[in-house]
Parts: C-alpha cells; structure tokens; sequence
C-alpha cells in the first residue's frame, strides 16, 4: 500500500507531473513529508496540495472491516480459526482454541527448560493430518542455533501418536513436512524470510517457528560494532516489521522463542512512582534475577508471550501476555513424548508474578 | 499579517512582493483583472490569491457578539458546550472519577504503559462503552479502532460487549427478556469500524481520510489507535523528519476531536530514559510528541496490582487509582469476577 505510485492515483495530469519532476514517485514519498513542506517544494497553492494530499491518502489507505465480520470471518477459516492447538489442554483452553494464527507468540525461558522441546511438538503437530488434530500443512523451522533434532521428533511422534507412526511411511510424510533452515547471520535469515513470504501461499505452510530470535539478534559482532542498545535496535525494529507484516500477511501462526538474561539493575519505575516504594525495590532485586532478552521494544511488539519457568521443583508454562486470556500458569513435565501437562487446570496468578522468570535448578 | 505568511505558492509570493505588493492591506483595494495586469497571471489565479488573502483576516459581527477573528469563541460558550457533551465511561467507576466523569470528547488523551498492563483491552472497552445507548448513559455512538500492532481478537470484544450490556441493564433494573434486538453484543460489534495498518504510510494516509470518512460516519464518537508509536519507533532514520510527521499528525488529530466532537484515544509505548542519574521509564516518541495531547494516562503496575496514573490533564488535578482487568473488561478493584471462559 505504501508503494504504490502517485503516477496511477488519478490526479489531475498536471499535478502529477509536478510529482514526478520532484522524484515524489510513490505514496509513501509524498505523505511523509509534511504539507507545508510540499507546497513550498512543488510550487503549489494550498487548495491544490490539499487535495492531492487527500486523494493520495484516500487510495493509500486500507480498507475498513466492521469487528462482526472479522469475528465471522476467523470463525469460518478452517476449525478452531485456523488456530494451532497446542494438545496441552489447559493451556489451549486459555488461548481460545490454540495459539491463533496471524501474530507473533512469544516462548521464553531459561536455557535447558523446554523451549525447543515445545516448538517441536508444535511442528508435529501442525503436520498431522486434520482427523487427529493436526493443521495439515508444512512447516518452516528455522533453527539458528543448531537445536533442531529429527531424531527427537520422531520420537516425539512415536510416544504422542503411535498409532500414526505405526503405519508405514507415516513417519516420513510427517517428517517430510517439516522445512528447516539454518541460517548462520543476521543477513542470511533476512535473505531467507524473503524468499519465504513468496512460499507461503503456494506451497501450504501452516506455521513458522524461529528458534530462536535472541541468538540471532545479539551474535552477531561484524554487524554491530558496539553493542550498545542504539546499534541493536536497527536490525531489530526491521526485522519486527517484517515478521509482523508476515504474520498478516500470511495468516498462519508465527511461534518465535527468546532467551533470558540477568537484571543487573533494579527495575524502572515512573518519575511520579517517586520513593514510596523503597520496600518492594529491595525484594524485586532479591528475586527477579532473569528478564526475557531484546527489549522493552520486542516486548511490546510480541501479542503473546508464554513463560516458560522452574520453581519449587516444578516446571511452569504462564501466558504472561494476551489479549485474550487470564494470566494463568500450567505445570509440565518434558519426557519422551515432549511436553506433557500435569494438569489442566491452571493456576491463576495475581499482578507482575504471571511476568516473572524463576530458574531453580532441580536437585537429581 | 504579511504576505510572507499566506499560504499561496513560492512563486506566486515571489510575483506579488517584486511587483510591490508587500502587506495585506495594499492587496484590498485591488481588483482581479489589475492584480492579472500586474503580476501577468491568468485572471483565475489573481483571483485565487485575493481569495487566500482575504480569508486571512475578517471581521464578523453576530448576535451582538464581536469576533475579534474568524474561528474565535468566548469561554462562556466553550463552557456549556463542554458540560453538555457526555463522558465516556472506561467500565471502572473508579477510573472514571480520577478522569472527571471519563474520556472527553473533542479532546486528545493518550494512554501509556508496559507491554500486558492492558492498553489494548482498555481501547477495547472503550470502543464497547461509546455505544451504550443515550437513555442508559452512554453516548450511543460509534467507533473507530486503528489496529498498527495486531493485537486486537474480535473474541475478546464478543466477551467485552457482552459483559458491558450485562452490566448496564444491571445497573438500570431491567429485566434480561427485554434486550431489543439491536442491543445484543453482535450489534455492538457491528458499530465498531476496524482498520489494520502495517505501515506509517498507511496510518498517515488513515488519518488523512478520516477527515471525509467520519462526514459520511456522523455518528462515530472516538477514534482509537492502538497503539500510535509501533510504526513510528521502528522505520524512521531521520528523527527530525520524524518530530515534523508526528507534529502533523497530532495537530490533524486535534481537528478532527474538535470539527466531529468525538474523543481521539492514542495509545503508546513505553521506553527507558536516563535523567538525573538513573533510568526511568517514560512514553515513547520524544519530548515534542508529550505536548501534543491534551489529557495523558499512564497505566502502570504497583506490587501486584494495576494501577492509572493521571499525568496530564488541564483541569483535573493529578491522581493514582487501583483498577482491574477482569473477564468481563475494565472494572474497579475491588469487584471478584473470575474470567469466564468462552467454549
């Protein structure tokens, strides 16, 4: 929409031309400058940058839907909306249906805790066909840091679903559904995420995961030559945008996996919080070691965000953020068949606890 | 008022100064097919120019009243215009006394907070409130939500706007038999006008055509953008160019508010900023763009619990108030309902 040019809008032969002497080729060009700039660039009167401004806004502008016939249109697109069931039963519940299709859901934790585990029983099950809950379609892993084990998903799919894995050449067709990529920088996964936005409708991907966004952002020291937050912010914010547009654009579910790292300072608070809350800023030190990597920015931009932690114990998985659902937490145990829940109800956490990342290791 | 200030082409600005014309009042007096002579322009854009020029300043006398210039109101007229438009109720009682009665209309507030504090689900709520029918308190309007992050679930405002009629009809003693057809939470869903945008191209240009959109939508009462900062933050090299865009925009937004007397609600971002020695967390965008609102929220966690934050309003004096996000939407505090789940 941004791109499209001034050339086919329809306006009135000599305005356009004027445009084009200016190099003002396509939408974008014209509207980010502002319109008292314009009129002094192009030499017009007021009237007559306005509504140039007007109809270029008007064509550029997305069409509108009214929130019924969104609602009607999820329900219809396929069973569940399109969403991709996690078979945690708790967890699915609290999503709607499984973890829905076009935006960007978000798996952090501690390393060693499950999150790679998790994404491949998800690519299992996005393989498998619809009569046992599956989504049917191929799979895109894109795997960064050398995780992505076949080995492992067979053996996931024999313990989850023997009865598919039992008949003969079931397993390669699963597994022949499953695309992984291994690109080695940040470059290269670029590359590779273009060449997948033309796929995606052709060939029936049915989910995306990047494992993982972290280790793809921060290791990388030929690109940024300090790593300081101002030189990390650029890939990122580009790499945000695309994937979200991808998101839309495709429709599928995206499931991106994060790392943590520690907190070397207290956590922010307001101007206007003031010194009140001295008592709580001692106690928030002492306990909230780890925070999810890539910012404030990545945090706001992700739609859901599940925590995957360990305490007392016990391993959790927590919704931490969604539009949708309570802030609930769902122990797991990780064993042969990948993740299996160790109940279906969850337990509803109160105030920044859902957001918190506790990794106490287990005693053997 | 010099001819340097009127909005009329460079080189039309070159031609009236190099033929003598330098202030207004010399162009007064002068008759388009003179005016043609002088500058040798066609007889359309002398008349064009003088058009521009007299628009500039006028004088009107009306009913008494002297406007001193056109577009001026006094502030007794401003006064019981403003007491006569209606508040929309953000579903907590709490939240609405903090902000006078709740969001205004023909004003610009802008909500900030942390990812998952419940930005998106206070829009939402919003965008079910404005429709409650006018005998039961509401606006009975319709509403604009501008989607920029993805994260609106047409679900979410099912169970909202369900709750929400619930709530009213509670709240007034009617019987739940009684619900008219156009009451029921589809209706409501209907009156909602979504736009998803993917680009500040796009928003740009939304904006841009709001202004003939709510012509042909009268009765759209807020327009919400959720959130205002995502395509801002990540796609602009040139901050300068970036102040100037969002400068516009703001002012475009306040015109709108004013000319359709509805509520615009923006919703930002949160980033860290080091002053005085330390990091503290402030709304994104800049300093330019924080006086660009006329009322500023800020929802912010306390301990365990939500908690808004009055940081900017022009009459009301700043305040903190608990508030929850339940199931049912926005609500106070201190209210027990669990999340109904929907099957």
């Amino acid at each position: 929409m941004a791109n499209k040019l001034i050339s086919q809008m329809g306006l009135p032969l000599p305005i356009a031309n004027v445009f084009a002497a200016r190099s003002i080729i396509t939408a974008k060009d014209a509207l980010s400058i502002p319109e008292s700039d314009l009129m002094a660039l192009l030499d017009l009167g007021r009237d007559q940058v306005a509504s140039a401004v007007a109809r270029i806004s008007e064509i550029t502008c997305p069409p509108y839907q009214t929130v019924l016939s969104l609602m009607e249109d999820r329900r219809t697109s396929g069973c569940h909306g399109g969403r991709l069931p996690t078979l945690l039963k708790g967890l699915d519940e609290a999503l709607g249906g499984g973890i829905p299709p076009g935006l960007l859901t978000e798996l952090v934790g501690p390393s060693g805790i499950g999150k790679t585990q998790f994404c491949l029983k998800l690519s299992l099950i996005a393989a498998l066909p619809t009569c046992y809950g599956g989504l049917n379609g191929r799979v895109i892993y894109i795997d960064t840091e050398s995780k992505f084990s076949s080995r492992r998903i067979i053996e996931i799919g024999e313990n989850s679903f023997p009865q598919i894995f039992q008949t003969e050449g079931m397993a390669q067709e699963m597994a022949g559904r499953i695309v992984v990529l291994r690109p080695a920088s940040l470059s290269e996964f670029t590359q590779s995420l273009e060449k997948i936005k033309l796929s995606l409708i052709q060939r029936e991907v049915n989910l995306l995961i990047i494992d993982s966004m972290a280790g793809l952002i921060s290791g990388n020291p030929r690109e940024n030559e300090s790593c300081t937050r101002g030189s990390r912010q650029q890939p990122l914010g580009w790499t945000l945008s695309f994937l979200k547009s991808v998101a839309e654009f495709s429709r599928i579910p995206i499931v991106v996996t994060n790392q943590v790292r520690g907190q070397s300072t207290e956590a922010f608070h307001y101007p206007f919080e003031g010194l009140g809350g001295n008592d709580n800023v001692t106690s928030e030190r002492l306990e909230s070691h780890l925070v999810a990597a890539l910012g404030i920015q990545w945090a706001h931009a992700v739609t859901i965000r599940l925590v995957l932690e360990a305490h007392s114990g016990q391993r959790y998985i927590k919704v931490a953020k969604s539009p949708y659902s309570p802030p609930l937490a769902f122990p797991f145990i990780v064993d042969s068949s990948g993740i299996v829940p160790l109940s279906d109800d969850g337990i509803e956490l109160t105030g920044q606890e859902i957001s918190t990342i506790r990794f106490q290791v287990q005693p053997i | 008022m010099e001819i340097s200030c009127l909005p009329i082409s460079a080189s039309h600005r070159a031609k009236l100064l190099s033929a003598g014309y330098t202030t207004l009042s010399s162009l007064s007096s002068v008759s388009p097919p003179q005016l043609s002579r002088d500058l040798n322009v066609a007889l359309q854009e002398a008349v064009d120019i003088l058009k521009v020029s007299s628009e500039s300043c006028r004088v009107e006398v009306q009913d008494g009243a002297v406007e001193f210039c056109k577009g001026a109101q006094t502030a007794w007229d401003m006064l019981s215009e403003e007491q006569a438009l209606r508040h929309i109720s953000t579903g907590s009682g709490d939240l609405d006394s903090i902000l006078g009665g709740g969001i205004h209309c023909k004003e610009v507030t802008e909500i900030g907070g942390v990812p998952g504090i419940g930005k998106t689900q206070l829009g939402i709520q919003l965008a079910i409130n404005v429709q409650i029918p006018y005998d039961f308190g509401g606006l009975g309007g319709k509403a604009i939500y501008i989607d920029t992050e993805g994260s609106f679930m047409a679900e979410r405002a099912y169970q909202i706007a369900e709750a929400s009629i619930l709530d009213t009809f509670d709240n007034f003693g009617c019987q739940l038999k009684e619900i008219p057809e156009k009451l029921k939470a589809e209706s409501f869903l209907a009156n909602i006008f979504y736009f998803r945008i993917c680009s500040y191209t796009e928003q740009i240009a939304l904006i841009n055509y709001l202004d003939q959109f709510l012509v042909e939508h009268k009765d759209v009462k807020i327009v919400i953008i959720d959130s205002v900062t995502f395509h801002f933050r990540q796609d602009f090299d040139d901050l300068a160019l970036r102040t100037r865009v969002l400068g516009g925009m703001s002012q475009k937004l306040m015109n709108l508010a004013k000319k359709f007397s509805l509520s615009v609600v923006l919703m930002n971002q949160v980033t860290t900023k080091f002053t005085e020695g330390s990091f503290h967390l402030t709304l994104a965008l800049g300093d330019s763009w924080s006086h660009s609102c006329t009322n500023r929220v800020i929802l912010y966690w306390n301990g365990n619990d939500r908690y808004a934050y009055l940081d900017k309003s022009p009459y009301l004096r700043p305040a903190s108030v608990h508030f929850s996000v339940t199931g049912k939407g926005i609500r106070d505090a201190t209210s027990q309902c669990k999340r109904v789940r929907m099957m």
